[in-house]
């Protein structure tokens, strides 16, 4: 069902791209998109990955992305090409620390196996024998399943730092040490059992938490790549030839055909056509531009082709100036301490002398050295923050497992931590407390004939305001009518045939205030205003925000008075005219009054202020820079998700402490016994599991805190 | 005691078993598209190949 048949017969010719689609709801659409990709000429095989939501697609060489992705579009799905699998790398990490975890949970199966057999009443060689072969076992699994600690704990050591894995990797490999030493002189106790089960719970909560981060990634990358990864060059001979943005060099001639991003910037040659530089300025409103303006990369051309001169590529274009701006802002928060950490800076050195002091105390009580020892190595192996180290992913992945069926996708448990803080929220105001895309605002005065008129006509064309207007008509209802001959005209408009006389869409010819299209059937005329709309929810999100202590202000890069109507709106304080560089220098303002900001923004223009924020989210409609800079993407048309987000953090950072509480507590409950030389590797293993357990048990109680209004 | 001869390779070569087709499912991308495989099961299979 899932094998797609081959087509072509020369299959070592065939190249693999990848499409996101990010339109693929059910099963019924992967059974399309397989069966129409395989129809097509040139097509070997087509794979759907649902989760990802993407198509790999074996095809020939001389079929074009761009003809894929048309192919698509005819199916019924928005598909845009992505880069060769740019998240491999995460995907790796994830897949070894599964690797880890499945060794470590086959040796401790086994070594369980034997020990129980050894705490039941095996003894004499039987029990020698057990020890041996869970030795042989447990050596090989502690190298593999603990590399992921020792090689984090020898990195910090060397930068003489401390983390969460210092006290984990000291006391695996101790309790491992001395349980040989045992095993070889023929002791009592081995802890081998032990040692692999603290390396199973402890990756099993990494593996949570790369998990979490892989998934928010994946659902961010399907929302990515409006970016220009490309274009097409044409050479003085005459040859075109598909360049990607990296090789592009100033001089070259690109073709950018209409709804097409521009890749590098350059200066226009020929044609003339209007761009949307939503992506620079958050700007809504297309700029004209005709030969001899410049254009930058990023823009998108709307209209018509246009050949292009590129005269600043890769490093040196606009959108690079910002992306740097960006990196230098994103520096303060890598200083940012996660809490894991910071709670075992407080507790390996209380664990660690709390050991030395057993040790001393034993021997001064007279019990040499071997049995001091003995003692002061399982008071570690009862220390070792097994539940603490599940203590903050299980809480976090559960959160962020519950947000994301909420609409937001939460990048790692930083985010979740520094959300949690926010006492402030600046946000922008294109594309976040509007929702970035025109919508026509008066289509109530059209008739029934009209409507299905303008919906035929407008469903023909790729223009922002024909395509929002379909979408809206559509929405109410509408049935296309019957028009024919359509024909458009670049920069003008549409026209067609319905019922024997010219029906039109156009550009208003007076100036109409804001963007607007005119509709004209028999002797009737009508302006169908069009404006960006507030999200329906911003005010109430707001409030939400407020009543949760943390007042918002706007700040924009919008000049026009659109932002003190704003801030009229929603009775918050609002700054227009804001350039990146002052974004930065208002988030820099804040900080140093101590202040915790939550920056909120979608266009290229808000990227910088979004790494350097305190934490900051972007709508999924935003650019792609900005939504690889926010730590969180919010999907759909309201704002409520940023209350939620900072509602559920909190909840989470509760949850979290409640849980480093509950494995702090029973440390001081189980401390006692191994102090006094009473914990044998039985005692031991019990105590691990149960507060492993009471642990994860807290942190799903966590899923309902996302599921209540309030 | 005799017994334990054969119980304990047994025991450790069915984990291994275990192991073993863990690491083959994952490096032959059964987990790559947990959602797609729980969707792929309502696809009626109209292909005549």
């Amino acid at each position: 069902m899932n094998a797609v048949v081959p087509r072509t017969t020369d299959a070592s010719a065939c190249i693999d791209s990848r499409f996101t689609v990010p339109g693929m709801r059910c099963a019924g659409c992967i059974g399309k998109i397989e069966r129409g990709l395989a129809e097509i000429a040139g097509v070997a095989a087509a794979r759907v990955n649902f989760s990802a939501k993407r198509v790999a697609v074996s095809h020939a060489p001389d079929l074009t992305d761009a003809q894929i992705v048309d192919a698509l579009n005819h199916l019924g799905f928005e598909a845009q090409p992505v880069a060769e699998n740019p998240l491999a790398r995460d995907d790796a990490e994830t897949k070894r620390l599964l690797r880890a975890l499945a060794v470590a949970g086959f040796a401790m199966m086994n070594i369980m196996l034997l020990s129980v057999a050894v705490w039941s009443g095996a003894d004499g060689i039987t029990k020698e024998l057990f020890h041996w072969l869970s030795a042989a076992i447990a050596l090989p699994a502690v190298a593999y399943a603990g590399r992921p600690f020792f090689a984090s704990a020898a990195m910090a050591l060397r930068y003489r730092r401390t983390n969460m894995d210092v006290p984990i990797s000291i006391g695996v490999l101790l309790a491992t040490g001395m349980s040989v030493y045992e095993v070889l002189t023929g002791g009592e106790h081995a802890y081998f059992d032990g040692a692999v089960m603290l390396l199973f719970f402890l990756l099993a909560g990494r593996v949570l938490d790369a998990v979490m981060r892989d998934k928010a990634r994946s659902g961010i990358a399907s929302l990515l790549s409006r970016m220009g990864r490309g274009a097409q060059v044409a050479y003085p001979g005459g040859e075109t030839k598909w360049v990607d943005a990296a090789n592009l060099a100033p001089g070259m001639m690109m073709q950018v055909a209409a709804g097409e991003a521009l890749a590098a910037d350059g200066e226009i040659v020929t044609g003339e056509s209007r761009f949307d530089r939503s992506m620079l300025t958050g700007e809504s409103v297309p700029e004209p531009a005709g030969p001899g303006d410049i254009v930058h990369a990023g823009t998108i051309n709307l209209y018509s082709p246009v050949t292009v001169r590129v005269t600043a590529a890769a490093e040196d274009t606009a959108i690079a100036d910002i992306a740097r701006l960006m990196d230098e802002a994103g520096q303060s928060r890598s200083k940012y301490v996660r809490v894991a950490d910071r709670a075992a800076r407080l507790y390996a050195p209380a664990v660690h002398s709390l050991a030395a002091l057993t040790f001393v105390g034993w021997m001064i009580a007279g019990a040499g050295v071997h049995q001091s020892l003995l003692i002061a190595i399982a008071v570690l192996i009862i220390t070792c923050p097994c539940a603490l180290g599940l203590a903050v992913p299980a809480a976090q992945v559960v959160a962020a497992g519950a947000l994301m069926k909420r609409g937001l996708l939460i990048k790692d448990g930083s985010a979740l931590e520094r959300l949690a803080e926010v006492d402030h929220a600046l946000l922008d105001k294109t594309g976040t407390l509007t929702l970035g895309e025109p919508r026509p605002s008066s289509i109530a005065a059209l008739g029934e004939e009209d409507r299905a008129v303008a919906l035929a006509l407008a469903q023909a064309s790729r223009h922002p305001l024909s395509k929002s207007l379909a979408t809206t008509l559509r929405q109410v209802g509408v049935t296309a009518a019957d028009v024919t001959d359509i024909d458009e005209t670049p920069g003008e408009g549409l026209r067609g045939q319905f019922a024997g006389r010219t029906v039109s869409l156009l550009r208003p010819e007076h100036g109409a205030e804001g963007l607007a299209v005119a509709l004209r059937n028999e002797e009737r005329e009508f302006i169908i205003l069009f404006t960006d709309p507030w999200r329906s929810d911003a005010a109430e999100a707001i409030d939400a925000l407020a009543s949760l202590g943390v007042p918002s202000a706007i700040a924009s890069g919008d000049t026009s008075d659109a932002v003190s109507k704003a801030s009229c709106e929603f009775g918050i304080p609002a700054t227009g005219g804001m350039s990146p560089a002052d974004k930065l220098a208002e988030l820099e303002r804040r900080r140093t009054e101590g202040q915790k900001v939550l920056m909120v923004g979608d266009g290229l223009n808000d990227g910088p202020a979004l790494a350097a924020a305190h934490v900051s989210i972007a709508p999924g409609g935003a650019s792609d820079v900005s939504q690889q800079a926010a730590d969180a993407v919010f999907v759909g048309e309201a704002l409520m998700p940023v209350a939620l987000a900072i509602r559920v953090a909190r909840r989470t950072m509760k949850t979290v402490r409640q849980n480093l509480a509950m494995a702090a507590g029973y440390n001081v409950l189980a401390v006692p016994i191994a102090v006094a030389g009473y914990v044998t590797p039985l005692i031991a293993a019990i105590a691990m599991s149960l507060s492993s357990l009471i642990v994860v048990g807290n942190s799903l109680l966590l899923a309902r805190a996302a599921r209540d209004p309030k | 005691m005799n017994g334990l001869i054969f119980l304990i390779p047994v025991a450790l070569g069915m984990g291994g078993l275990g192991l073993a087709a863990f690491f083959w499912s994952m490096r032959s991308g059964q987990y790559e598209d947990l959602d797609g495989a729980a969707q792929r099961i309502l696809l009626d299979d109209e292909d005549p190949a």
